[in-house]
């Protein structure tokens, strides 16, 4: 205790080292917890772009060729007379799945908390390199303004899906959102990889290399796990989307045939010959899928970190934890062709692939019984951050079990780019990450903000966006298992899918209501800003190195020396301690068994 | 204009919430003001835990009753299909088993266990054989599944050519189909995209001087006969589409540059179909909802919807462009003797051409 009541009356008299002019204060700062904050607000800015493209898009399946008067004030040319034109549709598609995957779920996600937290809970007075971490976050930030831009040029953005397949995204006369749309698309794609890539080996350095004394790896706590081994995938997946872009770019641009072959369009024959829209499939996807636990993994870290806290208990089977976090990741790398079962590779690839996919459910079925198990026997908090971390393990196993389905390729060929699969990786890692988001946004706001968010409009932003996920993704099963496919402007061509394409309008009502309250939380985080409680020096009684740190944001993070640790996060509640936490910081007592190792 | 109001009722919904807990925080200003979860608001939330966990049971038991009826997992139309469906069947109910105990327990310690000021938790970091337990279930479960998955897989794509094997190409362009078959020789001619040749009506690029090529037939509809093997080679001339057959659990991508394969075995006629019980039902059920939309239609002053009649379809699955929502052929199945019929109906390749 001794340790953070002495750092508390430091910060009443804390000085600067530096002098900080604004611009160095707040744009172009070095400072992880600023940075993060930076991260933060564009992740939440493009988020909320994002959830209004997917209201678009509801709006449209559940009440197609009905005139919008929300349709023409939004999409303006695109929707004349307020009818959605289809291929403004795709298009949304796409750039609601680019915006979500990339810039909210993992620069939005990790961007914010691997920068906020590694540093803090590692005990290190900043990343490992400070300017990479800026120049980092000032590319996210260029390619997210060239993401939007690409919004509003002639032809429209990018509309190939988020997967962007060639030949459609290759060939201008395919589609118009391959002309100019793609080419910023892609722009900002490399731009966003570069971002990642600095971002990642500064995680990966600091986290190797800036521990402070007693910080031994086995005594991380499972958010810095989540983060490092995140970073890690990172940096082996990413540079295989570069060179796929690359590639793409110089297909549509210089007339190389990396993806293209044999192609006859408006009435003319191409010149490419050679190349496969397969090979660049593998491209994608030797990144797509390792991206999907780029999201996932800190969304679980900080469940992890976030219900063990709250659960006043020790997180269960760390090790295990730990090793699925490390098998989830390896495994994650060989699983790609998973989304390629029908793509006309070898059926035997299919098998390879079935195998080491369906692997995957095993260290994700530990994670969750360790999740429950966490919680027999805990004296649950029901803090906002609370709430959604078990959110969380709910849409997580909820999404995760029909994984089971769409990883065997057998069961793969029918339920293939049908709603079902919507419905799956939406619940899976969706809702799962965003709801981590959302945990660590209320449990690390006052380490942020220096405030409380309010807890009330918590409850009700967590009870309402849970009842309108399961609203929205729910039924949305039923829909693919009937065979509809996804991506499609309207189901109205096909009676054959009447009678379920009427679940429609429930799904796009559950969302609207969804979405109307994600307001609560954005006014919730900056009225809070302002006007939120003061909060204390460890409002959550939490164990980890960051709630040590004073209040007031100080460049170093620490006044005087790095505090050491003596032990791993998750003394809670242990037997021979009057408190029901013991901080990393606190040494062993005389006797005292470090119980975990 | 009524999606206008709809917002503005939610805002003001918004501000209404944010007035009552503006109200609540200053009905509460004496007690302690901290923004963390007091005895009060656990109590709350443990139950609403366990209101929640009734929510999943109910929406899933109403998604079943309104939408379980599962096109895909009865009635399949190929012979290769029921394997599919018995593996759908087996992991469904596996899944389902498991979401319901999963899902309880979790909201259910969750409310079982709420906070409660002066109680402590149960110290309990760590059990190998619990662990052991929870790694080993799956383990085996999923040794089950993914051995019968395979053999499923296995046996669909690795299939071999019978004797009277019918060999069709299925043909994409945005943003439609075509079919080719091989005709009496059963091989295809030679194709490429670069002999397509509008002028003359070479519309699939097919090679003109192959012998092979001569008595290929295209046609607009897809046309099998019953019990017969039928070998589908796919192509496409422009971007990456897939063709999605639901009904006889089919579906492979269509790959400008190569020719991709799947085959499958037709099973029931078109009329068998639309004679089972099930599908008398399901149509029924949507010439209703039809019927309904038309009623609304025709206040209007709009044309009706036409009553729906049941028909095999190839979809398009592959997002391929603006009109990807309408990329579907017509598939009917029939004895060997009506297609036999119908084949000679169709204009052999040579004959099609026009000449300049």
């Amino acid at each position: 205790m001794s340790a953070h009541a002495e750092t508390h009356a430091h910060d009443d008299h804390g000085h600067h080292h530096h002098k900080e002019t604004f611009i160095t204060k707040y744009i172009f700062s070095q400072d992880h917890k600023m940075i993060s904050k930076q991260y933060l607000i564009t992740g939440l800015i493009m988020g909320i772009i994002g959830i209004i493209m997917s209201l678009l898009m509801r709006m449209q399946l559940a009440w197609p060729d009905e005139p919008n008067a929300i349709f023409s004030a939004l999409l303006g040319k695109w929707a004349p007379d307020g009818v959605m034109d289809a291929d403004i549709y795709l298009a949304l598609v796409t750039i609601h799945g680019t915006i979500m995957v990339f810039f909210v779920l993992t620069a939005g996600l990790s961007g914010t908390f691997s920068n906020l937290l590694i540093p803090l809970q590692c005990g290190a007075r900043d990343m490992a390199s400070g300017f990479l971490n800026m120049v980092s976050y000032w590319l996210f930030f260029l390619s997210s303004l060239i993401m939007v831009i690409s919004l509003f040029v002639e032809m429209g953005p990018a509309a190939a899906g988020w997967t962007i397949y060639p030949p459609l995204s290759a060939l201008p006369m395919a589609q118009p959102g391959s002309g100019a749309g793609m080419t910023l698309w892609l722009v900002s794609m490399a731009i966003f990889i570069a971002s990642s890539l600095l971002g990642s080996l500064n995680y990966i350095v600091t986290v190797i290399n800036l521990r402070t004394k007693g910080m031994s790896m086995t005594r991380l706590p499972l958010t810095i796990w989540a983060f490092f081994i995140t970073a890690v995938i990172g940096v082996i997946s990413f540079p295989v989307l570069l060179s796929a872009a690359l590639m793409l770019i110089m297909d549509r641009s210089f007339g190389t045939s990396f993806f293209l072959s044999d192609i006859f369009i408006q009435g003319e024959v191409l010149h490419y010959q050679g190349g496969s829209p397969v090979l660049f499939e593998h491209l994608f996807w030797f990144l797509g899928h390792p991206e999907v636990y780029i999201v996932l993994l800190p969304a679980l870290g900080i469940t992890s970190e976030v219900l063990a806290t709250n659960a006043r208990k020790p997180i269960f089977g760390y090790r295990a934890m730990v090793a699925s976090i490390l098998a989830i990741a390896f495994l994650s790398t060989i699983v790609w062709g998973h989304h390629m079962f029908v793509s006309g590779m070898n059926p035997f690839l299919g098998s390879v692939f079935t195998f080491t996919t369906l692997l995957i459910a095993i260290p994700s079925a530990v994670k969750a019984f360790n999740y429950i198990t966490t919680l027999w026997k805990g004296n649950l908090q029901f803090n906002p951050g609370m709430l959604f971390s078990i959110g969380l393990v709910s849409t997580f196993i909820t999404g995760g079990l029909t994984g089971i389905i769409l990883g065997d390729s057998a069961l793969d060929i029918n339920v293939h780019d049908t709603y079902f699969v919507v419905a799956h990786f939406h619940l899976v890692m969706g809702i799962s990450a965003l709801y981590g988001l959302f945990a660590g946004v209320y449990h690390w706001y006052p380490k942020m903000f220096k405030r409380m968010m309010n807890k009330n409009l918590g409850y009700i932003h967590f009870w309402v966006t849970a009842i309108s996920a399961y609203g929205v993704f729910f039924p949305m099963h039923f829909i693919g298992m009937a065979g509809l496919p996804r991506r499609y402007y309207t189901n109205s061509a096909f009676p054959l899918f009447d009678d379920v394409s009427n679940v429609n309008a429930i799904i796009t009502i559950f969302a609207l209501v969804g979405g109307a309250f994600q307001l609560v939380f954005i006014w919730n985080f900056f009225y809070s800003m302002f006007y939120g409680k003061k909060t204390v020096q460890n409002p959550w009684k939490s164990n980890t190195l960051e709630w040590t740190a004073p209040i007031k944001h100080i460049h170093g993070n620490w006044e005087g020396d790095i505090p050491h640790v003596y032990r791993w996060a998750y003394d809670y509640s242990k037997p021979g301690h009057d408190d029901d936490f013991v901080p990393q910081n606190v040494p062993l007592k005389e006797g005292e068994e470090e119980l975990h190792h | 204009m009524s999606a206008v109001l709809t917002i503005l009722v939610l805002l003001s919904i918004t501000v209404a919430i944010w007035q009552m807990v503006k109200i609540f925080d200053l009905a509460n200003a004496k007690r302690e003001n901290s923004q963390v979860a007091d005895d009060k608001d656990n109590r709350v939330n443990g139950i609403l835990m366990l209101v929640f966990l009734a929510f999943i049971y109910v929406i899933t038991i109403i998604s079943f009753v309104n939408w379980g009826h599962f096109p895909l997992v009865s009635n399949a139309a190929s012979e290769h299909g029921p394997q599919i469906d018995n593996l759908m069947i087996i992991s469904m109910v596996i899944i389902f088993i498991v979401q319901t105990i999963t899902q309880f327990l979790l909201h259910y310690f969750a409310f079982k266990y709420k906070g409660e000021k002066g109680k402590k938790a149960l110290f309990y970091a760590d059990n190998d054989k619990l662990e052991f337990i929870w790694t080993i279930i799956p383990v085996i479960v999923l040794a089950g599944l993914i051995i019968y998955g395979l053999f499923t897989w296995s046996d669909i794509m690795n299939f071999e050519q019978d004797d009277d094997a019918l060999v069709v190409e299925l043909y994409a362009q945005q943003f439609n189909w075509k079919a080719r078959y091989a005709g009496e020789d059963n091989v295809l001619g030679k194709s490429n995209v670069r002999l397509i040749n509008l002028d003359n009506a070479n519309i699939l690029g097919i090679d003109e001087a192959d012998p092979y090529a001569q008595d290929d037939v295209i046609t607009t509809e897809l046309h099998l006969p019953k019990g017969r093997q039928v070998i589908f080679k796919m192509r496409s001339q422009d971007v990456l589409h897939s063709a999605y057959m639901p009904h006889f659990r089919a579906q492979m991508n269509c790959v400008p540059g190569m020719v991709t394969e799947f085959s499958f075995t037709p099973s029931m006629t078109t009329d068998e179909m639309r004679n089972t019980p099930e599908m008398i039902d399901k149509v029924a059920g949507i010439n209703k909802i039809r019927a309904e939309k038309s009623e609304e239609l025709l206040k209007k002053g709009q044309e009706a919807l036409d009553r729906y009649e049941f028909d095999y379809l190839l979809l398009c699955n592959k997002i391929c462009g603006k009109s990807h929502y309408n990329m579907q052929m017509k598939i009917v199945v029939e004895s060997e003797e009506e297609y036999q019929a119908w084949m000679k109906e169709q204009k052999l390749f040579k004959d099609s051409l026009v000449q300049n």
